[in-house]
């Protein structure tokens, strides 16, 4: 048995979609997210997503706390001097080191990600295990809500949200002070409202699906309430689908931070990838390539590492779903 | 057949609450959180006359529930009344913009779609192979780079610094246009080809293991004529009812790519509503989307039944 164990989690890793559910019918003695990780383990591609992943995030945190790069502000040479040993990517217009640009606008692509996920998981989990739970006209309410959230193209939605919050400027900077940066938030806010639809409707199918297996059926015949079995039992079960909508999330958050940048909505007080790639728009005619360059290289890494590490998350986490996008 | 029209004429009633729920976002994103537009249009130092005039002009002196009614209205007269910006009639803005939008979108779309759809034969194919992975990785690290440094770059390069084609601008008529809309629609090619791939590549698959496969196998068949004369064919009813639905974007035009290489479509106009704070663009642009988008997945539920008659609407 533990022989049969390590072939199949040794084919397991890169082998075609069908072997998946063969390694989970042998390893039933682990717990899901354990099978998982084991599984996910074996992909080395996988796993190297993850450091890089880790590794911005916690660029971006250092960042955030000002330990790394506080200084992006500072002139150190002339202005638009082309990548040499004193400066990796050069200089911008107003002579500021490129790279430290770079370090810095990590800290806006995680909290980009992060914080839209965050409005963005609450609203679809609720509305979704709501919908798919309690059916009925609840079911009906929410399928329209999203129905019609969805049908205004996104980008639509997006770029209006965004602008609308812009507008409100002078408001804003009176509750939370002036240094407030209102384009991070406006993206923050847009990003978050425009993105959880899809988790909100993988969410319902899957409750749906879930709340008349027997083990539901038994948490009701023991007495437990509506929340305890939607909380207790039903939700640990579909969390999966929220992590890999997550990782998702975050490369779709930092490509729209550019899209966004480039309609003028984007961030404002700190530098970012995405202003630093519509930067180039003036910059490349003048044969200005290195803020392009640097952020393009930064955010294909990290977007990259996103995307691998969604689909290897998907293949351990739902092998059902192994292939489909 | 008669359950299939119950359900098309059930979908058609849907309609109308969605459509109402889409007149209501709008409603409250411009109308309720919106700030006063009036302060936007008049600069710094209006006189009180002048706010009174402007109000009354585009009806803002309505009580709410009377805007709202009038956002319903024209979702479904089509009347958008004028743009704040040109003062053009909207409906006459979108006619005019729609062609340079579809001489954009139209070939780029089947081109798109096309290519696509020979990649992910040839990766699904060759799947588990060389050639499948290295396509497969190829998609992915296209989708990791931003759109707008495709933009960039390939404006920069090949219309720039090689003069292959128009750095930007429209002309109208044929073949005319051609010159100003090949770039922007290579640029739409190379964007969809990764995510495009990956996607059909899936739909294949999905058939690639069926039965009936292994019973055209079985028979003898070559891998050539079960690729094309099976698997292909009953891969074409997902593929035809996904594409169905991108249908009505290419009305739309591209936001990124008609503003960027200046060509005046709908998607340039939706972008110069953006900044110039013109609202009733910006509504109409919304609804028409949103009701282009609902018919259009109703027709894609029609067409499902068409090509797939094992499928029955309830």
């Amino acid at each position: 048995m533990l022989k049969q164990n390590t072939i199949n989690d040794v084919r397991g890793a890169m082998s075609p979609p069908k072997k998946a559910d063969e390694i989970n019918t042998v390893l039933k003695d682990r717990s899901l997210w354990l099978d998982a990780w084991h599984r996910l383990k074996q992909d080395k591609i996988a796993v190297v997503s993850l450091i890089i992943v880790l590794f911005y995030a916690v660029v971006g945190l250092l960042s955030a706390m000002g330990l790394l790069a506080a200084n992006w502000n500072e002139v150190v040479g002339p202005s638009y001097a082309p990548p040499s040993a004193d400066y990796w990517f050069g200089t911008d217009f107003l002579g500021r080191s490129v790279s430290r640009k770079i370090i810095s606008g990590t800290q806006v692509a995680m909290s980009v990600g992060l914080i839209s996920s965050l409005i963005a998981i609450p609203i679809g989990v609720g509305l979704g295990a709501c919908a798919g739970y309690f059916g009925k006209w609840v079911d009906e309410a929410i399928v329209w809500f999203y129905t019609t959230f969805s049908s205004i193209p996104s980008i639509m939605l997006l770029m209006s949200i965004a602008f609308i919050i812009q507008k409100f400027q002078v408001e804003i900077s009176e509750v939370f002070g002036a240094n407030f940066d209102i384009g991070l938030f406006a993206v923050f806010i847009a990003l978050g409202l425009t993105s959880w639809v899809g988790l909100c409707r993988l969410i319902r199918g899957e409750v749906m699906k879930h709340k008349n297996r027997e083990y539901v059926q038994a948490a009701d015949a023991l007495g437990a309430g509506h929340t305890r079995k939607l909380f207790k039992h039903i939700l640990p079960n579909v969390t999966h689908i929220i992590i890999i909508n997550t990782s998702l999330q975050f490369q779709i958050a930092i490509k729209s931070e550019v899209i966004l940048s480039y309609l003028g909505l984007g961030v404002s007080g700190q530098p970012s990838w995405g202003t630093m790639i519509n930067d180039a728009k003036e910059e490349l005619a003048r044969g200005v390539y290195w803020q392009l360059l640097g952020a393009t290289i930064a955010m294909f890494v990290v977007v990259l590492a996103f995307n691998i590490l969604g689909d290897a998350l998907r293949d351990a986490l739902d092998p059902k779903l192994k292939g489909k996008s | 057949m008669n359950g299939n029209l119950n359900y098309i004429i059930r979908r058609l009633i849907y309609l109308i609450p969605v459509l109402l729920g889409v007149c209501f976002l709008i409603f409250i994103l411009f109308n309720v959180v919106a700030p006063d537009p009036v302060n936007m249009m008049l600069g710094k130092h209006p006189t009180a006359d002048q706010i009174i005039e402007v109000r009354e002009q585009l009806g803002l002196n309505k009580s709410l529930p009377a805007q709202y009614l009038d956002i319903v209205k024209s979702a479904f007269t089509f009347d958008f009344g004028r743009s704040w910006a040109t003062k053009q009639q909207i409906s006459t803005m979108f006619m005019n913009g729609a062609i340079p939008s579809l001489t954009l979108t139209i070939p780029a779309f089947f081109i798109a779609t096309f290519s696509s759809i020979i990649f992910a034969v040839i990766v699904a194919y060759f799947r588990g192979k060389g050639v499948d992975l290295f396509i497969r990785v190829t998609c992915i690290a296209m989708m990791s780079i931003s759109s707008l440094v495709y933009i960039l770059v390939f404006q920069y390069f090949l219309a720039y610094k090689w003069g292959l084609f128009e750095i930007s601008g429209y002309e109208y008529g044929f073949p005319n246009f051609l010159y100003y809309v090949s770039l922007p629609i290579l640029i739409w090619v190379v964007l969809s080809l990764g995510p495009d791939i990956r996607f059909y590549r899936t739909l294949i698959l999905d058939e690639i293991y069926q039965d009936y496969v292994r019973t055209a196998k079985a028979k003898g068949l070559s891998e050539r004529t079960i690729m094309f004369k099976h698997v292909l064919r009953n891969a074409m009813i997902p593929i035809v009812t996904y594409t169905v639905v991108q249908l009505p974007f290419l009305l739309l035009g591209s936001l990124l790519l008609e503003s960027f290489f200046s060509i005046p479509g709908l998607g340039d106009m939706t972008i110069s509503a953006l900044n110039a704070s013109d609202f009733p663009v910006l509504k109409a642009m919304s609804i028409v989307s949103a009701v282009a988008y609902i018919i259009f997945t109703l027709i894609q539920d029609i067409v499902y039944t068409v090509v797939d008659p094992r499928i029955k609407l309830q």
